[in-house]
């Protein structure tokens, strides 16, 4: 019993113990079985209940009839739920491990009425009415927010609370914004009070092809952080004396993240917590390296973004309650459980 | 910094600059009061509106001075007043500047209040005003109760503010898909903040608020100076923390709640009226009084300055607080962040 | 009087007549603790401890870290209500006093004090008059007369306009030291004021206490972190570990190589401080230290460790 502990002293440098490892690997499999069912689930429950035969029949033997019809909307949704998902969680761990702050989320930061104001903005002033071409709007308007939030809070000696303030902040700012053209432009508050509660209902596989490159660039950045990203956990000096490119991992980091977020929110809206979430939960079970989080991040993030709108279909059958609502109703009290139990010296 | 001291015992200390400020601050407050009577689509000559104030003016400047544009006016002051008094409040608790109501969820919460009786009843305007207070005052103690642990900590606070404001959010959110296009649009206004049509239903309960909240947050003011220096030193000065705290906080949710249920979530005269009241008197410490009067001040000048700019009741005053206010917000960060504060 | 009553019920029972001994000498001593019980949440910091503040003494807390030396010190201010027993002020128990009446016999100098944006060294230290002052008498010619004097006694008298953020580490502990002093209390608590500090402003701040303590006759009560500081300055010394008093007393009688042993797991040498003849703990040699730990278990090699420090010290008094 004794005996095993040196070695694993010692594999401190190495890796993971190959046993933890091997649970860990396990982990992430039955992750993506669990992703797998939601997905099933997303794609058979809503409106119309699909029996799993008809599933099969839309997906693999489409004839074109009204089932296959509504299972090719549903897949289209599933699909976005999916891709947006994994954005969200990857992006909620990017920016967690650059800041150094467990409260980072891309709502707290902002970065979502970033994107409002530039969705009101092109549906007031440039006549725009078409989801996809929100698209661009929204994408620019998060990627302005999310370096100005990184310039007022996120540089040197971030603390937590600087970020979340600034974010709150220009939050504020650009909510007052988003009123004054609401309340002189009844067409505009007619479509921004269903855009801005973030919802996969409308999604269409045009927005998908839309975000899609933008999504792949910045899985693959945020993927491949994770070395840098462990670096810096410790500090921007311990990290400098390690060899990691701070800038260059800072820049990158946050170019990840604005990717990411920015087409999450272009494609369905503002979605609140599942960023904050996902990383949090994840880190509990597989510690602090980013190699592990990344991952599971990035697989169980859908996970909880596709069931909250597999429950927003059925609560409110046969209407839906939009998937951005129920994610905050879930994690605002989680949110305020992580602020009350750690302790304040790292606040 | 001045002593005044009597034979009888009485003694007091004097901040010049600061009773200056005041003094000031209510001159502007009446001035402009007595100019946005004036104004409006039927405009008064300023002479003729004293005159009238005083009782001398004749029969149709009185109806549409003391029956229409007073009232308003005076909800303006009222709310102006309740707002800067209680972000004073809120941020001296927090010991820091964005912990005023706008950011911790207060407005949210009266939002959610008025947004479920404009949305799910139909209410009236009285109706929508005693949600609003209500849905203030819940979202008030949830903040409280939930950030208490051990004594309530700035930041911790601060933070499950934000977190509650995220939730509250979400449920307005639903709320205004939930409702009818006319219904959204009433929402969208209230929710901007306005005083368009306020009348002495609304003054009474305000000032009657006013007229016993503000003598009570007075005699906690020095108190409230010493838990400046952090908790250790208030207990040490031997100030009853928690129950200072308590005090202060109840009184500054009530008179947030009840601007709010009157004119709406006017946004950041809570959050800037204080700020601007310490850079004007250069005087650590709550600065309670001073900011009450800039919050009178600003909103009268905010809503005065909508009437000029935008025509009569065409754009709520709410949206002028805002824009102004979320322009000063970033430059506050932008200052603070260089002083390394936050 | 209460400790009294419970004498009469049973004078017979040993561990009763301990604990009157105890509450008897309550009676002389101002500020006590009585078994007091002490802890965060569930976290037990000090269970059943007993520790008594002489009065005219500079009494000093000290303890490695964790031993609940700052805990204690809260408890004795009230900022911490003991789970069980009592912190006794004048014979009364601290928390059912009035908070102004207990501010006007106990000050306290805490680790955490925030300086408000923009205030003056003279506002912050006038700050102190509060347990003093009421709603009607905010501002009396007593009240400027002491805050003058406080300022003079720390040294900052010529600050007196000088905003606190422009300070130094050291003047502004003076200020917070001032403003302390302006409370005009009998007893003074420090939690370690000399932290943060470089060596001459924690010698300066030391000094500034002995002379509060010998020349207006003040008790104080300070957390220290060096255990040198605490034998040059302290009257009375307490050493913690774990929460448990391992030994009270004069500098000069307690500090011992086994109370250092004892307390701080450390092998030492004390010598005589050559400027003030109070003890000096002058840590062992490495090779000294490496070779009392290879052989930790073995009695023989802990005893060779002594014997090395021994030898050391016997080097070192013939050097001198």
């Amino acid at each position: 019993m004794l005996v095993d502990s040196p070695p694993e002293a010692s594999a401190e440098t190495t890796p993971a113990p190959p046993k933890r490892r091997a649970i860990r690997s396990a982990g992430l499999l039955v992750s993506f079985c669990v992703l797998l069912l939601v997905v099933v689930a997303s794609i058979a429950v809503g409106a119309k209940q699909m029996p799993l035969d008809q599933v099969w029949h839309g997906l693999f033997q489409d004839t074109g009839t009204y089932g296959d019809v509504v299972v090719g909307e549903r897949l289209s949704r599933t699909l976005l739920g999916v891709l947006v998902g994994v954005a969200l969680g990857l992006a909620g761990a990017v920016l967690q491990a650059l800041t150094r702050n467990p409260l980072a989320d891309p709502g707290l930061l902002g970065i979502n009425l970033g994107a409002s104001a530039a969705v009101v903005t092109a549906i007031s002033f440039f006549g725009v009415t078409s989801l996809s071409g929100y698209v661009w709007f929204a994408f620019f308007g998060a990627a302005v927010v999310g370096a100005a939030v990184y310039a007022l809070g996120g540089t040197r000696n971030a603390t937590p609370i600087r970020l979340a303030l600034a974010g709150t902040a220009l939050s504020a700012a650009l909510y007052g914004y988003l009123q004054a053209v609401m309340i002189t432009d009844n067409a505009a508050l007619n479509k921004m009070r269903f855009w801005t509660v973030g919802s996969l209902a409308s999604a269409k596989n045009e927005t998908i092809l839309q975000v899609l490159p933008f999504l792949v660039i910045g899985i693959v950045l945020a993927l491949g952080l994770a070395r840098p990203l462990n670096a810096m956990a410790m500090g921007d000096d311990t990290a400098r004396a390690l060899g990691a490119h701070l800038n260059r991992t800072r820049a990158l980091s946050m170019a990840a993240a604005t990717l990411l977020c920015g087409a999450a929110t272009a494609a369905c809206g503002p979605i609140m917590f599942v960023g904050l979430m996902v990383p949090h939960v994840v880190r509990s079970f597989t510690g602090p390296d980013m190699r592990w989080i990344l991952p599971y991040a990035a697989i169980l993030s859908p996970v909880l973004l596709l069931g909250a709108d597999v429950v927003g279909r059925i609560v409110a059958r046969p209407a839906e309650l939009q998937v951005g609502i129920i994610t905050a109703l879930i994690g605002a009290p989680v949110f305020i459980f992580l602020v009350r139990r750690r302790r304040l010296a790292q606040l | 910094m001045k002593a005044i001291r009597t034979r009888g015992g009485l003694s007091f200390r004097l901040d010049v600059r600061t009773a200056v400020v005041v003094a000031v601050l209510i001159v502007a407050a009446l001035v402009a009061s007595v100019v946005l009577i004036g104004t409006g689509d039927f405009y008064i000559p300023t002479a003729d509106v004293v005159r009238t104030l005083l009782g001398n003016g004749d029969a149709g400047q009185e109806f549409i001075i003391n029956d229409l544009r007073l009232p308003r006016v005076l909800v303006g002051l009222l709310v102006g007043a309740a707002l800067g008094l209680g972000g004073a409040i809120f941020q001296s608790i927090s010991r820091n500047p964005l912990g005023s109501p706008d950011i911790l969820g207060l407005g949210q919460g009266s939002t959610a209040g008025a947004l479920i009786m404009i949305v799910l009843f139909q209410g009236s305007a009285v109706q929508v005003a005693g949600g609003a207070l209500v849905g203030g005052l819940v979202t008030g103690f949830a903040i409280y109760v939930l950030a208490w642990k051990r004594g309530v900590h700035g930041f911790r606070f601060v933070l499950v503010g934000i977190g509650v404001s995220a939730f509250v959010t979400a449920v307005n959110g639903y709320l205004l898909t939930k409702a009818d296009i006319v219904d959204a649009a009433r929402a969208v206004v209230w929710m901007t903040g306005s005083l368009n049509g306020r009348d002495w239903e609304q003054v009474w309960p305000l000032l009657v608020l006013c007229a016993i909240l503000v003598p009570l947050v007075m005699t906690y003011a020095r108190p409230l100076r010493m838990l400046e220096m952090g908790d250790d030193v208030g207990y040490a000065l031997g100030v009853p923390v928690e129950r200072t705290r308590i005090v202060l906080m109840g009184s500054a949710v009530l008179l947030t709640a009840a601007a709010t249920a009157a004119a709406g979530p006017v946004s950041f005269v809570a959050l800037t009226a204080p700020q601007l009241a310490r850079r004007l008197t250069r005087s650590p410490g709550p600065n309670l009084l001073p900011a009450m009067f800039m919050g009178a001040t600003l909103l009268i000048v905010a809503d005065w300055a909508s009437q000029r700019a935008f025509g009569a009741d065409q754009l709520p005053v709410g949206v002028v607080t805002g824009v102004l206010g979320g322009i000063y917000l970033l430059w506050l960060l932008v200052i603070e962040r260089k002083a390394g504060r936050i | 009087m209460k400790a009294r009553a419970t004498m009469d019920k049973q004078p017979t029972d040993p561990h009763t007549s301990e604990s009157t001994d105890r509450q008897e000498r309550a009676a002389v001593n101002r500020l006590v603790a009585d078994d007091v019980t002490l802890g965060y949440d569930q976290r037990v910091i000090a269970e059943k401890l007993s520790v008594e503040i002489p009065d005219n003494s500079f009494t000093v807390i000290v303890g490695p870290n964790a031993c609940g030396k700052s805990t204690l010190l809260r408890a004795l201010s009230r900022m911490l209500k003991p789970s069980a027993g009592r912190v006794l002020l004048d014979g009364n128990v601290i928390q059912s006093m009035p908070a102004k009446k207990v501010a006007r016999t106990l000050g306290l100098l805490p680790q955490s004090s925030i300086a408000p944006d923009g205030i003056t060294v003279g506002d912050l230290v006038a700050r102190g008059r509060y347990p003093h002052q009421g709603l009607l008498r905010q501002w009396s010619a007593q009240d400027e007369r002491i805050v003058g004097e406080s300022m003079a006694s720390t040294g900052v008298a010529e600050l007196a306009d000088r905003y606190v953020d422009e300070l130094s580490g050291g003047q502004r502990q003076r200020v917070w030291i001032a403003m302390a002093l302006a409370q005009q209390t009998p007893l003074l608590l420090l939690d370690e004021p000399t932290t943060f500090l470089d060596i001459q402003h924690q010698i300066d701040v030391l000094d500034l206490c002995a002379d509060l303590h010998e020349e207006q006759g003040r008790t104080l009560v300070a957390v220290l972190h060096d255990l040198n500081h605490a034998a040059r300055y302290a009257t009375h010394l307490i050493a913690l570990r774990d929460g448990e008093v391992v030994a009270e007393g004069a500098p000069s009688d307690i500090v011992t190589r086994e109370l250092v042993r004892d307390t701080f797991g450390m092998e030492c040498q004390i010598i005589d401080d050559p400027q003030t003849g109070t003890p000096l703990v002058v840590p062992a040699a490495r090779r000294v230290r490496e070779k009392s730990a290879a052989g930790a278990g073995s009695a023989g090699a802990g005893a060779a460790g002594a014997e090395g420090t021994e030898a050391a010290g016997a080097s070192a008094k013939a050097a001198t």
